[in-house]
């Protein structure tokens, strides 16, 4: 490791990549390659940047392209600016059926922004669904940061939302 | 029939097989064409493209030809109904999002994907929706994207990881949002970047210099050698009139395979630079004169007869360029040995001949260029192989990936595309003592005995374990190199790096060979232009002055043969004086600089490459003769042509030459055969200097800057591989001298001064100042190597 990543990638980012490293073989760090970014985008606050994806290849050994592969495939990566609270209202076939247009409707209307982007003080950021949140049996859903809100109304929508800093 | 071999049925015909190969090597070899994208036989196999379909037998569907296993009386049908829907409706998927721009595209004529559109595409496109539509981004001055053409195949991703070690394509995205690129803006830096252009299928990756330049259809290929660097790679050279519009490689497996590097790829725009001399022209009084070639060598004959008359042979030196033809160089001594000099060189970037006289008949590589790939180990000493030789670094770099120990002895921490067993940065004056102590490590691991002035040399040298591995790593191998580089032939001490590489390659049971610099450094030693020693090697008996001397000891008359003594030779300010006090200087030439304008008398306009017939020979030791395939530029006559009718001129004997092969003929029959022998007479070192305190200079020739024809090839010179006028130093030297970045310096040698910009760079060991050769802003400071002093401006 060289000492552009040590200044990039914060001390704990670090840490937490290297319990991931721990379960690889020493010649395979690439294998980390999910969990440092997940690690680099929560230092950042949600999104990722082309010097954090950078500071991931080369603490990892990769080169830079391979790691924008992987972080441009997978949807939950961010590779634009967006807002610190990450809302995704699942629309898949169950939720749909339990009202959730009405609830991204609502989400929509209280932040006053669409699906897909982010209010102005960026705090919220209203991401585009991509596929069922497997939690049927609590639909309409949505998932606000990495927890799941279940059984969802207009007015329980408002009180989670107020609730985030 | 060995237990490997199988047989199996393809079309109704049986063919052999090996166990183990595709099934697409297989119908290749037998001129069986399935179609295919996505599969190149020198990349591993990706299968994603699909059009390779085919049918096999017992197989439920059709099976990707280039990866499905031959199998022992597997029986194939390219054709079949199955095989060609399946192919026809991969064809369909490919075509849903690849634009209708054929007419606008430059692959157009040449593209697989039309050729194949044509076989298997539907002639309505039954999909109605939006065509996906990739932003380009500028990916440096040598390759154009136009990445909405992109199907996906994956070549140039496969190419930067396989063969580039340098990967710097990929393919970002998921699902119909996938594009290949580099994601972010930026330049592709591989010095072998050009060969994603041919491998591209389609027109997504194209030929930057040559975009919307012609049609496909309206070039002529014609074969021909490159002329940038010793390993001498067949190339086509594509023309359209009476112009070269672009350069590619021809397959030769032997030698450079199916890869070119840049600067032999994109060097033509140089013959078509804006400052080429189109008429021969003469100086009258301080002012130049456009004149008939008739005029002109009326004038070279009277000037240079009243220049020998007065003042000897002995005062007349003759530069020639090692890019020069075999045929060229060879008349070239024929006519300075006829005139009565000696005074003849090509060795322009060395300045210790102290052994020359030791040396076998050329230095030659120590191995076939196909070889290197086996090596178990090799040792590098002075040399930046991967910018110096590409392709002789990408058979390294196969050999270091199948587990090869290559090791480096340099002034500078080149960055190399393989891993590097052992690497030692010293400063260049510190070169000899490393040297030494490995061979004292090989002796005390070998236990061989060694001569009494070679022992009390190394007597007293540390030695450390790094020098112990090295020496390990070329003993135990089976198959090992020691080779000398561009670096090391510019060392001051270059007779005493090679003797010391001499020992340690006779110690370790290594081979040792020479990464030779030009395209011709092999014939310019076969054609004798060298102050001792005659065509084919023979001594002379008289032995001239080398181009240093010649330089030093400012002679009156110099001829030059596709020579920029201030940018080509070791001493760039001895050559400049050289030059200006000279009373003539008679320069061959193909282009006119201000330099060129301010010391020559006559200027004579002559052919570059691709523009006249000759022959080169590589540092393996082949030669290879190539025809000129497009006019001279303007006036400009081959030089061979001039110095026949020369010879005529001085009515010397022996040069009624019809053509180049005569010339050739004649040449190839005073070098007999080519000795591919380095077993030369290996001298002991006699004493080690220990280093100096001062700092030391160290010159590298970027690789964009070492000829006259890649200085003007436009597009190469917007690349990174070109001088920057700059001092290149450590930080640690920076601090010292309270110098950072982009500061400009004063920088000394000898009596002269120049202020120079810094770059700060961590490759330059501890008091050494790295400086790019070739470049205008640093002629003055002169020597390659030796004592320098930097201050801050």
């Amino acid at each position: 490791m060289t000492e552009t990543a040590k200044t990039i990638l914060t001390e704990h980012t670090r840490s937490e990549i290297d319990v991931w490293l721990k379960k690889y073989p020493e010649d395979r760090k690439q294998s980390a390659v999910l969990a440092a970014l997940r690690e680099a985008q929560h230092q950042n606050h949600g999104y990722l940047t082309t010097e954090l994806m950078d500071a991931v290849a080369e603490y990892l050994g990769m080169s830079n392209i391979a790691v924008y592969e992987v972080a441009s495939f997978y949807s939950m990566f961010e590779t634009q600016p967006v807002g610190r609270h990450s809302i995704s209202v699942c629309t898949n076939i169950s939720c749909l059926l339990m009202g959730s247009d009405d609830i991204v409707e609502h989400v929509e209307k209280k932040l006053g922004i669409k699906t897909g982007e982010t209010t102005a003080d960026g705090k919220f950021y209203i991401k585009c669904e991509e596929e069922c949140l497997a939690a049927c049996c609590g639909g309409p859903m949505m998932m606000i940061d990495h927890k799941y809100y279940e059984n969802l109304t207009p007015e329980k929508v408002d009180e989670i939302l107020d609730g985030l800093d | 029939m060995s237990d490997d071999q199988i047989t199996i049925e393809v079309d109704g015909k049986s063919l052999k097989a090996n166990k183990g190969q595709m099934l697409i090597e297989i119908t290749d070899a037998n001129d069986i064409y399935v179609p295919r994208f996505c599969y190149h036989k020198k990349l591993t196999v990706a299968a994603n493209c699909r059009m390779c379909l085919v049918e096999v037998e017992k197989a439920p569907k059709p099976l990707p030809a280039c990866a499905t296993p031959v199998m022992d009386g597997m029986k194939v049908k390219t054709r079949s109904k199955l095989a060609v829907n399946a192919q026809k409706s991969i064809m369909e998927f490919l075509l849903i999002n690849h634009p209708l721009d054929c007419p606008i595209c430059d692959q157009g004529g040449e593209c697989e994907l039309q050729d194949l559109a044509m076989g298997y595409g539907g002639d309505v496109s039954r999909y109605q929706e939006k065509k996906r539509v990739v932003k380009d981004k500028n990916i440096g001055p040598l390759i154009q994207t136009d990445l909405t053409r992109c199907i996906h195949c994956t070549r140039c991703v496969r190419f930067g990881e396989e063969v580039a070690g340098l990967r710097e394509m990929g393919a970002t995205g998921r699902g119909e949002n996938m594009e290949i690129g580099t994601y972010i803006e930026k330049s592709v830096n591989s010095e072998m970047s050009g060969n994603i252009i041919d491998l591209c299928p389609v027109g997504a990756l194209t030929s930057k210099p040559f975009r919307y330049s012609a049609r496909t259809w309206e070039l002529v290929e014609k074969d021909g050698i490159a002329p940038h660097d010793s390993v001498g790679s067949n190339i086509h050279i594509h023309i359209k009139g009476d112009r070269v519009k672009r350069v590619a490689p021809a397959d030769n497996e032997a030698i450079n395979e199916v890869w070119l590097s840049d600067r032999d790829r994109f060097s033509y725009e140089g013959i078509y630079s804006e400052d080429r001399l189109q008429n021969p022209m003469i100086k009258e009084e301080g002012v130049w004169k456009e004149v008939d070639w008739e005029t002109a060598l009326d004038v070279v004959k009277q000037k240079l007869g009243s220049a020998l008359e007065s003042h000897g042979a002995n005062q007349l030196g003759v530069l020639a360029s090692p890019s020069s033809t075999l045929e060229e160089l060879y008349l070239l001594q024929k006519i300075a040995r006829a005139v009565g000099t000696n005074n003849i060189d090509a060795r322009l970037r060395q300045v210790d001949f102290s052994d020359q006289n030791s040396v076998s008949q050329f230095p030659w590589l120590g191995t076939s260029i196909a070889d290197l790939e086996t090596l178990q180990s090799a040792l590098l000493i002075g040399s930046n192989v991967r910018k110096e030789q590409p392709i002789i670094n990408h058979r390294l770099r196969k050999a270091a990936l199948k587990g090869a120990a290559i090791m480096m002895l340099n002034p500078v921490d080149y960055d190399f595309n393989y891993p590097v067993e052992t690497k030692t940065i010293v400063a260049p004056e510190k070169m000899p003592m490393e040297l030494a102590a490995i061979l004292k490590a090989l002796i005390e691991t070998t236990g061989q005995s060694i001569d009494e002035q070679t022992k009390q040399c190394i007597d007293n040298i540390d030695i450390t374990d790094a020098h112990r591995k090295m020496a390990d790593k070329l003993a135990n191998a089976d198959d090992a190199i020691v080779l000398l580089g561009n670096i090391a032939t510019a060392h001051p001490h270059f007779s005493l790096l090679r003797s010391l590489a001499g020992l340690i390659a006779k110690h370790s049971n290594s081979k040792i060979g020479y990464l030779s610099e030009a395209a011709n450094s092999s014939g310019v030693w076969l054609s004798g232009v060298l102050p001792h020693r005659l065509a084919g090697g023979v001594e002379s008996t008289n032995v001239g002055l080398n181009t240093h001397a010649m330089l030093q000891e400012k002679l009156k008359a110099y001829v030059l043969m596709g020579v920029e003594p201030e940018m080509d030779c070791w001493d760039s300010r001895a050559a400049r004086t050289a030059m200006n006090e000279a009373e003539l200087v008679i320069s061959l030439t193909a282009y006119r600089s201000d330099e060129i304008e301010k010391y020559a008398d006559v200027m004579l306009p002559v052919s570059v490459f691709a523009e006249t017939s000759g022959t080169f020979i590589n540092n393996a030791g082949s030669s290879q003769t190539f025809a000129g395939v497009v006019p001279p530029v303007g006036q400009a006559r081959p030089a061979w042509k001039f110095l026949r009718v020369l010879g005529n001129l001085f009515n010397l004997d022996g040069f009624d030459y019809e053509s180049s092969s005569d010339v050739l003929d004649e040449v190839m029959q005073s070098i007999g055969e080519i000795k591919t022998n380095n077993m030369d007479q290996w001298q002991s070192p006699t004493s080690l200097e220990p280093a100096s305190n001062d700092l030391q200079r160290i010159t590298e020739i970027p690789m964009n800057m070492i000829d006259s024809i890649c200085r003007r090839a436009v597009s190469l010179q917007k690349t990174a591989d070109v001088s920057d006028g700059a001092i290149h130093i450590n930080t640690a030297l920076a601090g010292k001298n309270n110098l950072t970045d982009a500061d400009n310096a004063r920088v000394e040698q000898d009596e002269n001064s120049v202020t120079l910009k810094v770059v700060v760079d961590d490759r330059v060991p501890d008091d050494c100042v790295l400086i790019q050769a070739a470049h205008i802003a640093q002629i003055d400071l002169g020597a390659s190597f030796g004592s320098i002093r930097i201050a801050k401006a």
